[in-house]
């Protein structure tokens, strides 16, 4: 510890604090431009410039460490008279077109003029003129305004991974620009419109939109990815105008994805459904709430009549709230049947009843930092769960070593030590080769549940990446959104468990969507003799009540889905937003109101339930979810369905201790085989969720369709394989999977697995193809 | 992109860094391109880049912030007259004037038939020999007075 006096007050710091850290710990201000507590130390801007005893100048707080009996002053006269130089300079380039900058009313060097400003300027020459850049769809540029400050540079290179702005030219030329013609493609590029300190970089969809003392901040929570990242929902007229971070050390530090961030401009789309209708005699009726709720307890009260429970089924998002699934299976458990499930992209339930509760990440975000040892297995990491992969990179470079089991060995911007790259159907076999080269070099004996199903050899790859996971103290075992989608998941997860006990880590799941964990944890899993998602749309039920999801994007089989939904006698499907396909399977559409619009809880990958409130009124005559399920449940006669508010909903649905129904992570033993065989033939598919495919909202925000991410789906495939095919890459390929036929562009992709072809699903131009994995054909179109 | 021998010599510069910080190289490499392809077009600059595998916008910002790199074509003699403060008190400024007023260009201008391009330059660490000017990056010549510009020019001509 060290000791150190700012402005007479006496503390003590730890060793390699600075002087701005120090100050911070006092609560004293110092103005400051370049120093971001997330960032590298620049000292670029010189605005935290302050007074040290016996130096003969000023120094920059930001960048000098403290010393022992170092004595400082933050705002003695020397200090401000440094701190009113710098702005004076930095003022002469700036131009004073405050009024017409969005970032008026949020701008630090507005703030900061003001205090350390001249009420005029002794520059008479011209100000210099920066042509403005085009980063793409999300962030606008004023380049003109930029101080030169780097924190955009340093962010895309220190926390997004990827260095794509950077300071060109020198002096007073100096420019920050994207090498020539590019765009920032990050998935995390929002962020430098926060850290900009001027109007250089602002938002582009809510460009001249509203001013910030306009707007109302409210607090809310992502309903994406399994993060569950902390948002300040800022409205104007009840109309959502853009969405922040809201600093969270614990979940989403102060960063967002731009999937959290731009995904609002989807909530005032014309796609959104505003008003009940009914399809009689195939036409749509739009209906006032009475009729239309109706209609829908008629439909379902005569389907449990004619053909039980068992005739029902309720197919629910993983992106609704905890009390929207809470009512969901409540209503078809009132019913009489235990048909519901909210894992619609899985296709392997073996699991279940196997493992001791909700499957989960098994630690805390905030422990990734303290992790020496990761494994991930079949995940699209950076894409799925980016904040998540960002605090990966960030562990990486304090010394946590990454490997990867996957189909494909993708840029996460991170550095992955070991890897084995294998085809889906070759990664059980991989993970019990991890598992016998662990046990082997641990000299820990391997489960008797395993012994007999253990391949006889371990691979090089496997026997390093073994060395790699079983060298570590704390190790975490990651299966990602792929091997939970997988055909044997359930195998994986049990082997993922033992490779945790093995290593002394603890296996976890990464999770595809926001209520991931709070979807178990509500009830929302079939029990007994209930039908999982799968078996829904195996053996098709007379009547389903469909929550928030398409049919055509949100499931694991898309044709099969569309082909059960549309045979059954009614669908009532709750739904925020309009689609055909969704008029196609449904018979009663009931208008919803997404996250944005109802209160709600989520429990996030870490086990922690985040409730919120609504920011918005809702739009037209939306409704919440759950109090649509509550009069629908009280039409129904069913008990217990008089709910005061979603607080009582979701402590009803939680308990209180829920965080006991997490599984333990204890290795479980896999008995019957998977239903889905391996035919052997023909390539395999590799599907991922893209980004900005995930779920019915961010599917409709312009901003985030316009970027690289949202791509239409090509066929990717390894170019040994494309070269056996006889095709080369840009070529339109004709791909068959089941009864289903796309046309794609066909592209060489490095990175995969030979005898694999990545095809996103989640598109409407590849949702004809069915089952995410499994076996297709690829021929020349 | 480049010849084999450009690229001998790169990897001969990258031999002297760890095997893991190529891209402290990208002086020398973007060095030994210019020299054989006269300038650094973009697509250049992100070849380097590539091969020493580093982000495009790093290798551009190191080739824009040195006034010696060229990103746009110049003539067959490129003539960098400096006129930093010491010079201009010696007659830098001068010199350029002559200069510009013999070849009939201005700076960052390069002349019809292509054979001079004239450049402002920066400090070249030889103060006490003002005006100095450099040709083609390597060659320095020492107290320029109007008579040495008659001559390096016509010697320069006939080359």
């Amino acid at each position: 510890m060290l000791e150190i006096e700012i402005d007479g007050q006496q503390i003590q710091v730890p060793d390699g604090s600075t002087v701005m850290d120090a100050a911070a710990k006092i609560g004293s201000y110092i103005p400051h431009f370049c120093y971001h507590k997330k960032l590298s130390i620049a000292a670029n801007c010189r605005m935290c410039l302050v007074q040290v005893e016996k130096a003969p100048k000023p120094l920059p707080a930001c960048a000098t460490p403290v010393t022992n009996g170092m004595k400082v002053w933050t705002h003695s006269e020397s200090a401000v008279k440094a701190q009113k130089g710098v702005m004076e300079f930095l003022l002469i380039n700036h131009p004073l077109d405050c009024p017409i900058c969005d970032q008026g009313g949020e701008c630090q060097l507005q703030d900061l003029a003001v205090g350390y400003g001249g009420s005029q300027s002794r520059y008479q020459e011209e100000k210099r003129v920066v042509l403005n850049k085009n980063l793409g769809s999300l962030v606008a540029t004023d380049m003109t305004r930029c101080i030169n400050c780097t924190r955009c540079v340093r962010f895309t290179t220190e926390i997004a991974g990827e260095m794509e702005l950077g300071q060109a030219f020198r002096g007073e030329h100096a420019e920050i620009m994207p090498f020539v013609e590019k765009t920032v493609d990050s998935e995390l590029s929002g962020n430098i419109i926060d850290l900009c300190p001027v109007g250089a970089l602002t938002s582009k969809p809510f460009r001249f939109a509203a001013r910030t003392w306009e707007l109302s901040r409210r607090k809310s929570v992502s309903p994406h990815d399994s993060l569950g990242a902390n948002l300040i929902v800022q409205t104007k007229h009840d109309v959502v105008k853009r969405v922040l971070p809201l600093e969270n050390e614990a979940i989403n530090e102060c960063w967002l994805s731009d999937k959290d961030r731009f995904s609002y401009e989807a909530l005032n789309s014309a796609e959104r459904l505003q008003r009940p209708q009914i399809k009689q005699g195939g036409e749509w009726r739009e209906v006032d709430w009475q009729t239309a709720l109706e209609f829908a307890a008629n439909g379902l009260r005569g389907i449990a009549q004619q053909h039980g429970g068992q005739g029902l089924g309720a197919l629910l998002s993983p992106h609704a709230t905890v009390e929207e699934l809470y009512l969901g299976q409540k209503l078809m458990r009132g019913l009489g049947t235990d048909n519901v499930d909210f894992r619609l992209r899985q296709t392997d339930f073996r699991a279940d009843g196997r493992r001791s509760g909700a499957p989960w990440l098994g630690m805390p975000i905030a422990g990734v930092g303290e992790l020496d040892r990761l494994l991930v297995i079949g995940s699209f990491l950076r894409k799925d769960a980016p904040l998540l992969a960002q605090r990966v990179r960030q562990a990486a470079k304090r010394g946590l070593q990454v490997g990867v089991v996957g189909p494909t060995a993708e840029e996460w911007l991170l550095p992955v030590r070991s890897r084995m790259v294998v085809p889906p159907s070759g990664m059980v076999s991989a993970l019990g080769q991890l598992v016998r080269a662990l046990s082997e070099q641990k000299s820990v004996v391997v489960s008797e549940a395993f012994v007999s199903s253990l391949p006889a050899a371990v691979s090089e790859e496997a026997s390093t990446l073994a060395r790699l996971v079983g060298s570590g103290e704390r190790v975490a075992i990651w299966l990602g959104n792929l091997a939970v989608q997988h055909s044997q998941a359930a195998e994986l997860e049990a082997l993922a468990c033992e490779i945790g006990r093995l290593s002394g880590g603890r296996a976890g799941v990464i999770g595809e969507a926001a209520n991931s964990v709070g979807g178990y944890l509500a009830g929302a899993v079939p029990s007994g003799t209930g039908l999982n998602a799968k078996g829904m749309i195996d053996s098709p039920r007379k009547g389903y009540v469909l929550l928030a999801a398409e049919p055509d994007l949100d499931f694991a089989d898309a044709p099969r889905t569309q082909a059960a939904l549309q045979s059954a006698e009614i669908v009532v499907s709750l739904s925020a937003f309009d689609s055909p396909a969704l008029r196609e399977s449904a018979d009663v559409l009931l208008p919803i109101a997404p996250f944005s619009e109802t209160s709600g809880t989520f429990v996030n990958c870490e086990g922690r339930a985040q409730s919120f409130n609504a920011v918005a009124k809702p739009l037209g005559e939306c409704r919440p979810g759950w109090k649509v399920l509550r009069v629908l449940g009280t039409l129904l006669g069913l008990n217990d369905f008089a709910y005061e508010d979603s607080e009582a909903v979701s402590k009803a649905a939680l308990g209180a201790d829920y965080t006991r129904k997490l599984a333990g992570g204890e290795t479980f033993h896999v008995a019957e085989a998977a239903s889905v065989t391996d035919s052997g033939a023909g390539l395999e598919r590799v599907a991922d969720v893209p980004i900005y495919f995930a779920d019915p909202v961010v599917r409709r925000s312009a901003p985030l369709q316009k970027t690289k991410d949202a791509a239409v789906p090509v066929a990717r495939l390894s170019p040994a394989t494309l070269a056996q095919l006889g095709v080369s890459s840009g070529e339109r390929v004709r791909v068959g999977q089941g009864s289903g036929t796309v046309e794609l562009v066909a592209a060489a992709d490095e990175t995969l697995a030979a005898g694999c072809v990545r095809i996103a699903a989640a598109h409407r131009t590849t949702a004809a193809l069915g089952a995410l994995s499994g076996r297709l054909s690829v021929e020349r179109a | 992109m480049l010849s084999q021998e450009s690229l001998q010599q790169i990897d001969r510069e990258v031999a002297k860094y760890p095997a893991d910080q190529k891209q402290s190289a990208v002086m020398a490499a973007l060095r030994i391109a210019q020299v054989e392809k006269g300038w650094l077009p973009q697509e250049l600059i992100a070849f380097i880049a590539d091969y020493l595998e580093m982000p495009a916008i790093a290798a551009y910002e190191v080739a824009s912030f040195y006034n010696m790199y060229d990103l746009e074509p110049v003539g067959k003699h490129k003539i960098t007259v400096c006129t930093n403060l010491p010079c201009a008190l010696s007659g830098g400024v001068h010199a350029a004037d002559y200069v510009k007023q013999k070849l009939g260009i201005d700076f960052n201008e390069t002349t019809a038939d292509g054979k001079f391009t004239l450049k402002e330059g920066e400090c070249m660490g030889a103060c006490g020999d003002a005006p100095v000017l450099l040709v083609n990056n390597h060659h320095m010549c020492s107290w320029m007075t109007k008579e040495k510009i008659d001559q390096l020019l016509a010697d320069l001509e006939s080359k």
